[in-house]
């Protein structure tokens, strides 16, 4: 490649030598990550390689590279979450980032005003790059129009979840080595899910086919139009499927009417030994965590042969220092 | 009030609670309309109508003035300054305020501020229930004789069938209608836009059609049983429509309004995240408009309004979902009519003036929407051809919030004339309002 390098061997570059910093135009030019509808296949496939240029850091015995030395990053989150903040900070820490957790508690009043004032307020402190999870779909889209620092979508409301998609993605890639022609699963409380909605955009740019499962009243019709096939027959599908990722089912819904029990859900759509059976012999199954053991899914199967749940824990890692890495150099560039 | 004579000269005159469409003068003397036709004798003043349309003062009757409890996002008399720059000589305003307009001290209270303001007309819409809370009626019956001309719990609607039904059977007795917010809270259950496929896309809890569409059809039975006379607020489906229509087929005392936006925007543009196309109800789809066009052009809808729902900016300027709902419209609406309506020919300037004069007039049984000789001079002076970019920050209103803000429209109130007074007068060469 002659004059637009691509960022992953920027990337490659920096883990082996592990020192400096470079300023070129790139493949990638966002500052901000905030959902996978926006972007294209191309610039997805660039944090996938990116990703898997970052991956042996977290393998080496000093796991650092000094892409952020200097930079500041703040996880500033308006809904729990542990496992997503803590990935996120270790990845920055591996890219030599400070980090500092903002957790803050929305109160019922003035919401408007506090974020738009707290994001300002961050930035004004020198923060480089946002993290940012809030129980608003959109949220992050109204950070991101006041400031001018980066913004990385870490969960809005029911809206996306861009990074966890991408790792679902790069944890296929991995094991499938391909996404192109793939059918992959997604099953359960999909109208709920930012997972899924992210998932759905990645995966179709790629070339795979998405497939929804769950009851009509978590998977609503209105995702054929978006590209999506649908099905309410878990068993009468299920060996259809390269991948089978499956989404967490809150008890709260049962109160909702969307199901009448999770024992009814669990007999249903739950991914048990049983029903493991009909899949297809070399599906990989996913859950982008917290499992309720059990409920959506066996604890046989979460812990099994077939399970990928531990390795997408692992590769959102490499998948966010590429997110931040490349976000930070578009800023720079730009 | 002038006593001298005021003649407007050469407008074509659109009077349709008289059937009238034709250039011709209008004298105007002591407050009130003296006569329609070629003036004869000496005026004081005249105004040079040629090229334009004078008609009565244009009236919209879905106003929200946020006076009590939000002075910051509008005033009475701050409305009232945006009411008369957009062509309007008469507004009803709903009684959605901090304390809601309850009682007939809060009517008494809204005449007394609009008076102060001595702006445009302003006729307060009482609550059906006392602090809007859909369980016990309010007194209505004092609040019309306070002036209350309508009854309405906007921004939400009555939940309870049996407590819609006794409003219903009380409000025959003075002869009111009753505003239905209809909006089954039930299905809507917290909601932030139409339930479709953008709000699918998007993640953001939808409002369905039916939360609409299943009020209309409970409130047209009740309406049926209690010979009430029922007004749906703001329609924005293509069912809803088409029950209104079904209801008026069966005789039911039904009428109903659309919004400007409801003519011109679709579901897609929350796209953007963009709060200023938050609104209840909420932006539909391209078949709803459809329908909703459809329904002016057969006139199954009887008023255009603004549903004009002022926000200050810090409430506005927040996310989606916990935005406030609601638009700003009394200095757009005229232009955004003409764009929806009478460019693309779906009905004619008749048709559409009396959409805002006569019609909800009738609706609130005003004594307004007329040019008859002997009724107060309440005149709109409009240049249908004037094109004007929209500029949020030169409205009088004191919000902002509205989505129209560099859109190009044909048609606006050059003159307004309020109980023979001119109010505000707008040409592009300058901008005298009587409050400047």
């Amino acid at each position: 490649m002659t004059g637009v390098r691509h960022p992953a061997q920027d990337a490659k570059r920096l883990v082996a030598t592990a020192s400096g910093t470079e300023r070129e135009s790139v493949a990638w030019p966002h500052r901000d990550l905030l959902s996978l509808e926006e972007l294209t296949a191309d610039e997805i496939t660039v944090i996938l390689d990116t990703a898997e240029a970052f991956e042996d850091v977290s393998t080496r015995s000093v796991k650092k590279v000094p892409a952020l030395r200097g930079r500041v990053v703040v996880n500033l989150f308006f809904e729990d979450s542990t496992r997503t903040r803590t990935s996120f900070t270790l990845a920055a820490q591996r890219l030599s980032a400070d980090v500092i957790d903002f957790t803050a508690r929305t109160s019922a009043l003035n919401k408007g005003e506090s974020l738009r004032d707290t994001v300002r307020n961050i930035e004004a402190m020198g923060v480089d790059l946002i993290v940012c999870r809030h129980s608003a779909s959109g949220a992050p889209y109204l950070i991101a129009r006041n400031v001018n620092c980066s913004v990385i979508n870490a969960g809005d409301g029911r809206h996306e979840h861009p990074t966890q998609g991408l790792l679902d993605i790069y944890t296929i890639r991995q094991a499938k080595k391909r996404i192109d022609g793939l059918n992959v699963a997604i099953v359960g409380d999909v109208a709920n899910s930012r997972v899924a909605r992210s998932n759905l955009h990645g995966l179709l740019k790629l070339g795979a086919e998405v497939s929804f499962v769950g009851p009509t009243t978590l998977v609503p019709k209105a995702f054929e139009q978006l590209g999506a096939n649908i099905y309410h027959n878990f068993d009468a599908v299920i060996d259809r499927f390269d991948v089978i990722n499956m989404l967490r089912v809150q008890r709260e819904r049962v109160t909702s009417n969307v199901f009448p029990s999770l024992e009814e859900y669990s007999r249903l759509f739950g991914l048990t030994n049983e029903r493991m059976k009909r899949a297809k012999p070399d599906v990989l199954v996913m859950h982008p965590g917290p499992i309720n053991r059990g409920v959506e899914m066996s604890a046989d199967v979460a812990d099994g042969q077939k399970s990928a749940i531990l390795r997408q824990v692992a590769n959102g890692l490499s998948v966010r220092m590429a997110v931040m890495f490349l976000c930070k150099q578009a800023a720079d560039v730009g | 009030m002038p006593d001298k004579t005021l003649v407007i000269k050469g407008g074509r005159v659109i009077d349709p609670s008289q059937e009238i469409d034709e250039v011709t003068d209008v004298t105007i003397a002591g407050g009130k309309v003296q006569a329609v036709g070629e003036a004869t004798g000496h005026a004081a003043e005249t105004i040079d109508a040629t090229g334009k349309i004078v008609c009565p003062g244009l009236i919209d009757m879905h106003v929200h003035l946020r006076e009590p409890g939000r002075e910051d996002a509008e005033t009475i008399a701050s409305g009232c300054a945006a009411a008369v720059a957009g062509g309007f000589t008469s507004i009803a305003c709903m009684p959605n305020t901090e304390p809601a307009l309850d009682t007939e001290a809060m009517i008494e209270f809204v005449y007394r501020q609009a008076a102060r303001a001595d702006l445009c007309n302003v006729f307060p819409i009482g609550a059906i229930t006392k602090v809007r809370e859909g369980k016990e009626l309010a007194e209505m019956g004092q609040m019309v004789r306070a002036g209350a001309v309508g009854f309405s719990d906007d921004g939400r609607g009555v939940a309870s069938p049996a407590v819609m039904f006794r409003a219903m059977q009380y409000a025959t007795m003075f002869d009111k209608a009753l505003i239905q917010h209809c909006e089954d809270p039930d299905l809507a259950g917290g909601g932030c836009m139409n339930a479709g496929l953008t709000s699918t896309r998007l993640g953001m809890p939808g409002i369905p059609a039916m939360a609409e569409e299943m009020m209309i059809q409970r409130d047209l039975l009740l309406a049926r049983n209690t010979r009430a006379r029922y007004h749906v607020s703001h329609v924005s489906t293509a069912g809803g429509v088409e029950l209104v229509r079904e209801g008026k087929k069966r005789g039911i005392d039904v009428t109903t309004e659309v919004c400007p936006h409801h003519l011109l925007l679709t579901d897609d543009c929350v796209e953007t995240f963009d709060t200023n196309f938050k609104v209840n109800p909420p932006l539909r789809t391209r078949e709803d408009v459809d329908a909703c066009i459809a329904g002016v052009a057969d006139g199954t809808i009887d008023c255009l309004v603004t549903d004009h729902a002022p926000h200050g900016r810090e409430d506005k300027e927040t996310d989606f979902q916990n935005a406030p709902f609601g638009m700003i419209g009394l200095e757009v609406a005229l232009g955004l009519y003409v764009k929806a309506l009478i460019t693309p020919e779906h009905c004619d300037w008749p048709r559409l003036i009396a959409m805002m004069t006569i019609n909800p007039a009738r609706v609130l049984g005003l004594k307004k929407g007329t040019l008859e000789p002997g009724s107060a001079a309440d005149v709109t002076i409009i240049d249908p051809e004037m094109t004007w970019t929209v500029d949020t920050s030169a409205f009088r209103s004191h919000s902002r919030n509205s989505p129209f803000g560099g859109w190009s429209l044909k048609g606006r109130a050059t003159h307004t004339i309020v109980g023979g007074r001119l109010n505000h007068v707008f040409s592009h060469e300058n901008v005298v309002s009587a409050q400047d």
